[in-house]
């Protein structure tokens, strides 16, 4: 105990810091969960599950679980396979390798606000520089163009493009890291066994890389699910709820409809549901294991 | 556990280079690849090194455009002429006092970091240097924060700023950046501590140098790529922070800019040159930040559950 004490200067601090911001919300996002909150704030009362009832009982719950369940699947596989393919090409040696590594992070470091508000406009009819593009190459007909971002469909696809697109440079950078740890023995040993570069990458390179990967898809797992900017931008002006996910849906109970305790209902569920994918994946794939 | 695997290599590998940077690639040299795979990897190059720069280069051409020429029916991918001007003229918009929401993100973003660096630096020191009780369920507890996001919290943050009075303050977004960032922060910089060799604290030591000397004296100019990679990468995640933001700052001016640029979609005539001009000024100088500490920003992510 004397020893915790002395510890106690150097990590209270810290300790303090995630009680009040991370473990004290959590707790009161639990609470409210199970209370009648009216819209100005004032607690009414304890009303058990009947905000998780409410919030499942939605018409839109359940398709919207679904989307959020294809929106993250999605993502973190298109992610990974391309990242796989961009890190492969990065760890080769050519004639400014660095200046394409450099371009890879801009999108890392860049509000993800504006670089989703860069493709809205694109995409916007008449005016749009992608719908442009596409009607200047001949894939649509007129300069009206497709209403990309006024159908909840193809706003929701599109998102799901920039979604990928901002998540490639951690992950390929994660990979990257791994495949520096790839021994070159290993890889020229296959070459001489007469591998050609393709199988030298699946059977020696790749089970090599389980570490980096497990992690990377791990960490994307919640950041895609987490993911409000996005969505917010992209289709946060359709009207209905046919392109929201679990995480669009609990900023709408809580701005539009200023009900905070539907809206920690549906936090929590979320809380839980990120709670029970790290669990899961921690027990069977292993991440933390590994390297 | 995470938690023992990164005792196990910290502590095994100390005098070895710090495991949450990322060792330098080995020399590569173009000489012994066939001319043919070697074009092939340039024509890949300069395909990745277009993608990912394209809707930033639409963004800087689409700055310097006039409204009605970034709103004309045929769009122009260059600007017929280049209105630098326009970088002056954006602040006044009618949507959102972008000067404030400018100043709102720095001070957010420059007290977060300090707040980060004065809470994580002494507990990474600490927990690589010392064993105590407690010490484990501390760095499971920081880990614990990465796995969690402020999104899925915003609901009970509310709440809480409301009953302490801080809603829609900067203080609130200060605590609540440095709240979610300090995880990485505290990792990329334990590893750099676990790093030293303790003999050079001992020699110090013996010289008779109390803890803080040892600390402030021996230990932080040896640190100091995982300082900077901990200040830059909490500058930047504060910089573009969006979803709490949202939602705990109420009042126009007190917004950084993710959320003030939102404010722009869905108007009957959105300023598009402006939200594009607002966004370079934005996006340039923390891609620079980020570019600084490209070799070590791996090491902080992964570190807490790889190493």
């Amino acid at each position: 105990m004397k020893d915790l004490l002395k510890a106690l200067p150097w990590i209270g601090p810290a300790v303090a810091l995630i009680a009040t911001v991370v473990l004290f919300p959590v707790g009161l996002m639990f609470w409210n969960s199970t209370r009648d909150i009216s819209q100005s704030g004032v607690d009414k009362g304890g009303v058990g599950l009947d905000n998780f009832a409410a919030v499942v009982g939605f018409d839109a719950f359940w398709p919207i679980l679904g989307r959020t369940v294809v929106w993250v699947v999605v993502v973190v596989a298109c992610t990974l396979v391309i990242s796989l393919a961009l890190a492969a090409l990065l760890n080769k040696a050519f004639p400014g390798r660095r200046l394409v590594r450099m371009a890879v992070i801009v999108p890392w470091a860049s509000s993800v606000v504006m670089t989703t508000l860069v493709v809205h406009y694109g995409l916007e009819p008449y005016f749009g520089i992608i719908n442009s593009f596409l009607v200047d190459v001949g894939l649509i007909d007129t300069p009206e163009g497709y209403g990309w971002t006024r159908h909840a469909g193809t706003a929701f696809a599109w998102a799901m493009v920039v979604a990928v697109f901002v998540s490639l440079p951690f992950t390929t950078y994660t990979i990257l890291a791994g495949l520096q740890t790839v021994p070159g023995e290993t890889v020229e040993a296959a070459r001489l066994d007469g591998a050609n570069g393709v199988r030298t990458y699946l059977s020696v390179v790749l089970p090599q890389l389980r570490g980096a990967v497990s992690v990377a898809v791990l960490i994307n797992i919640i950041n895609v699910f987490n993911s409000l900017p996005i969505l917010r931008v992209m289709t946060g002006s359709i009207p209905g709820y046919d392109a929201d996910t679990v995480m669009t849906m609990i900023f709408k109970y809580m701005q539009n409809q200023r009900q905070i305790d539907l809206a920690s209902a549906l936090s929590v569920i979320a809380f839980l549901v990120v709670v029970a994918i790290v669990a899961v994946y921690v027990r069977f794939v292993r991440p933390l294991e590994e390297v | 556990m995470a938690v023992l695997t990164q005792e196990q290599t910290t502590t095994g590998t100390a005098g070895s280079p710090p495991p949450g940077g990322v060792r330098r690639p080995r020399r590569y040299t173009t000489d012994q690849v066939p001319l043919g795979s070697l074009l092939l990897r340039l024509l890949g190059g300069l395909v990745v090194l277009v993608v990912f720069l394209l809707p930033y280069l639409i963004m800087f051409f689409g700055s310097v455009k006039t409204k009605a020429e970034i709103r004309s029916v045929d769009p122009t991918y260059f600007p017929r002429e280049w209105h630098w001007d326009n970088y002056l003229t954006m602040w006044s918009t009618p949507e959102t006092p972008l000067l404030q929401n400018l100043v709102s993100t720095l001070v957010i973003s420059l007290c977060a970091t300090l707040l980060v660096l004065a809470v994580a630096l002494p507990a990474a020191y600490y927990t690589a240097r010392f064993r105590f009780r407690g010490r484990l369920v501390f760095l499971f507890l920081v880990i614990v924060t990465q796995m969690v996001q402020p999104a899925v919290l915003t609901s009970g943050l509310f709440r809480e700023f409301i009953a302490v009075g801080i809603l829609d303050t900067w203080l609130a977004m200060i605590l609540v950046n440095a709240a979610f960032n300090l995880s990485f922060a505290v990792w990329i910089m334990h590893s750099f501590f676990a790093g030293i060799p303790k003999e050079v604290d001992e020699a110090a030591q013996l010289d008779g140098a109390g803890t803080f000397a040892v600390l402030t004296r021996i230990n932080l100019p040896l640190v100091w790529p995982g300082i900077v990679t901990a200040v830059v990468f909490t500058f930047v995640a504060s910089w573009n922070e969006f979803a709490a933001s949202l939602v705990l700052l109420t009042t126009a001016g007190n917004q950084p800019l993710s959320v003030a640029l939102t404010k722009f979609v869905g108007q009957y005539e959105t300023s598009w040159h402006y939200v594009f001009g607002v966004s370079i000024v934005a996006i340039v100088p923390v891609v620079l930040l980020f570019m600084a500490i490209e070799k070590r920003l791996v090491g902080g992510l992964v570190a807490g559950s790889v190493k």
